[in-house]
């Protein structure tokens, strides 16, 4: 985990957003996804970010993933300032911080399940057979251990959502971001998915996810909701 | 996993595309090749063939005297009466640096005599190398053997001689052995007999009136030869028939122009389809980019899969490309020149080939693949 080049920050939480701002030019208007938020999670949570469709939950979590440069404010991660890192050495904290799990699982169509979940280790200098281990283990945990050598438009959408989830934890990274991880599925499938991430939670996984759906906002310890590129009142405290 | 399985594993299971690739590489390449390997063919075959078309070195005695005929019409100065070699010293042209490039080296004496009451030009030589070195020369009868001659079609007409018959010559009586078929060179109007004999008839024993060098060959450097021979000869005037081998060597170096003008617009056209092809391809890659590089993968690990996707592709589409161009040379050859035979695998043509089919794979797929590490993640993604 440390060979991101660091800034070192006075940080008491895995993650501080302070005073985050993202405007962005549409046409001749500016619009603010985000107006101004300030919170922080710590290690071991499970934090839902709720609001309606537009409410700047995503544009939030990508920048959370270090993928959406805000317009203003500081994201602080662990110890490092995630904005005023380069981009490579924000794709080497991905690498190292991040599993991120796509609203519509984002696999790659022509790797195998196997394969799909190995791909984060394709720039690591893991061995290739403890790569192999690796990823049967992950898959194990999700129950896919019997489809590993399949493609992924063999699987059903909740075991593709599964494939997704073990190549965001293969690399056993600090955090993990889910972004509507239930979307594309059914309510039963939902529960098993949502079952999961609480199982990976509770072993010790901070997980921050965001949803539109107060069903699955039931599984996390924490809810912060956002209205309108801001946090409701009292929801971004502690 | 290694980034490397991620390009193989794409080119493996996205085989339309990988096919749709190679296949404009294959064109390209193919195309340069089957049109470099028949231009190399062809200029083989012409050389060859001029390697048999006769004299292009010729030496004569050095003449103050101005040639006084033009066009086959003479009108006196016969400067060749003047002087002559000694036959002993022409052994001295075989000294020269480029000895091992000579083809045939004829020595002639040349001279007039009075046969059947008119004057008539009289060449002496050796018959075999004379007829290998004319070989469009044809005649009736029989090569001549010692007391025979070959006459010329307008003199054998002009002085009624026909074949077998006794014709005195000076002293001596010789034998008509074969008469030339009319070849409208100056060979009609002359007598040709063994060169001993000859030296014989014009009081020229041991003298040397004229040498054809026939030294044609791939590569044959004929004006350094030229100057080689004159060293050896102060007293000759060595002269290159270029006209003749220039025209031919001009219609096979237009050629040649004409298929490095196809072969660089083949090439252009090959890299742009490849080139839009690969634009084609990253853009349909840019959610997969996006992926790459939100889990981590940094710029230049999305241009090394994209670059050895392409060198992937280069590799084979010049392999095949070189194996197709030669099999249309080999079949399209006979068409193209009668009796033309393939030159044959040419191993540096192919390691060029390929080698061009993949720095072409590589430009074309390098302005992508900068664009596409240079992706924003996020919006490539949409998604987040």
């Amino acid at each position: 985990m440390a060979s991101v080049q660091v800034q070192v920050e006075t940080v008491e939480h895995l993650i501080e957003v302070r005073g985050l701002q993202k405007h962005y030019q549409s046409g001749d208007t500016q619009v603010s996804a985000i107006k101004e938020m300030d919170f922080f999670i710590d290690d071991g949570e499970f934090v839902t970010i709720m609001g309606q469709s537009g409410s700047g939950k995503s544009t939030l979590l990508s920048i959370m993933g270090g993928l959406n440069h805000p317009s203003a404010g500081e994201m602080l991660v662990d110890t490092l300032d995630l904005y005023r890192l380069s981009s490579e050495q924000r794709a080497d904290f991905r690498s190292e911080y991040i599993g991120i799990i796509f609203q519509s699982f984002q696999l790659i169509p022509y790797l195998t399940v196997r394969e799909n979940v190995k791909m984060p280790m394709a720039i690591t200098g893991i061995s290739a057979k403890k790569q192999d281990e690796m990823a049967v283990a992950v898959l194990e945990r999700v129950g896919l251990s019997d489809k590993m050598d399949r493609l992924p438009d063999q699987l059903s959408g909740g075991e593709q959502e599964r494939v997704a989830i073990a190549r965001a934890i293969v690399n056993n990274p600090p955090i993990l971001l889910a972004d509507e991880p239930t979307g594309n599925l059914d309510s039963e499938t939902s529960e098993e998915i949502m079952k999961l991430l609480q199982e990976l939670n509770r072993d010790g996984q901070t997980v921050i996810m965001v949803t539109h759906n107060p069903d699955t906002s039931r599984y996390s310890k924490r809810i912060i909701t956002v209205r309108d590129g801001r946090c409701t009142v009292g929801a971004c405290a502690a | 996993m290694k980034l490397y399985n991620i390009s193989f594993n794409n080119l493996r299971r996205r085989q339309g595309k990988m096919v749709f690739l190679v296949m404009g590489l294959f064109i390209g390449i193919a195309t340069i090749v089957t049109l470099l390997s028949i231009t190399d063919s062809m200029s083989r075959d012409i050389e060859d063939r001029l390697d048999q078309f006769g004299a292009n070195i010729v030496m004569v005695p050095k003449s103050d005297n101005l040639s006084l005929s033009y066009g086959g019409i003479s009108v006196g100065g016969v400067s060749y009466e003047s002087t002559d070699f000694d036959e002993a010293s022409i052994q001295k042209i075989f000294e020269i640096e480029n000895s091992k490039n000579l083809g045939a080296v004829v020595p002639k004496i040349l001279g007039s005599a009075e046969v059947s009451g008119r004057k008539v030009l009289l060449m002496g030589t050796v018959f075999e190398d004379e007829l290998n070195l004319k070989t469009w020369w044809q005649y009736e009868g029989q090569l001549p053997m010692a007391g025979e001659i070959m006459v010329g079609s307008a003199a054998a007409a002009t002085l009624e001689l026909s074949l077998n018959q006794e014709v005195p010559i000076g002293s001596q009586t010789f034998k008509v052995g074969a008469v030339l078929h009319p070849t409208g060179g100056p060979e009609d109007n002359i007598i040709v007999g063994n060169l001993a004999e000859m030296q014989q008839v014009l009081g020229k024993v041991g003298r040397i009136s004229m040498v054809e060098i026939s030294a044609f060959c791939r590569g044959c450097p004929i004006s350094d030869m030229v100057l080689q021979i004159a060293a050896q000869f102060p007293e000759g005037k060595v002269t290159a028939l270029k006209q003749a081998v220039m025209s031919k060597m001009q219609s096979i170096e237009m050629f040649k122009s004409f298929s490095y003008g196809i072969a660089v617009l083949v090439v252009f056209i090959g890299s742009l389809l490849v080139f839009v092809t690969m634009m084609g391809s990253v853009n349909e890659r840019t959610r997969e980019i996006g992926i790459f590089r939100a889990i981590g993968f940094r710029r230049g690990h999305v241009m090394q899969i994209i670059l050895l996707e392409a060198m992937v592709v280069g590799l084979v589409g010049g392999l095949l490309g070189y194996l197709g161009g030669n099999g249309a040379a080999w079949a399209v050859m006979p068409l193209v020149l009668k009796d033309g035979a393939f030159a044959g695998i040419n191993t540096t043509l192919g390691v060029v080939s390929i080698l061009l089919a993949v720095t072409l794979s590589l430009l074309a797929s390098l302005y992508p693949a900068l664009k596409a590490s240079r992706l924003d993640p996020s919006e490539a993604l949409r998604a987040l």
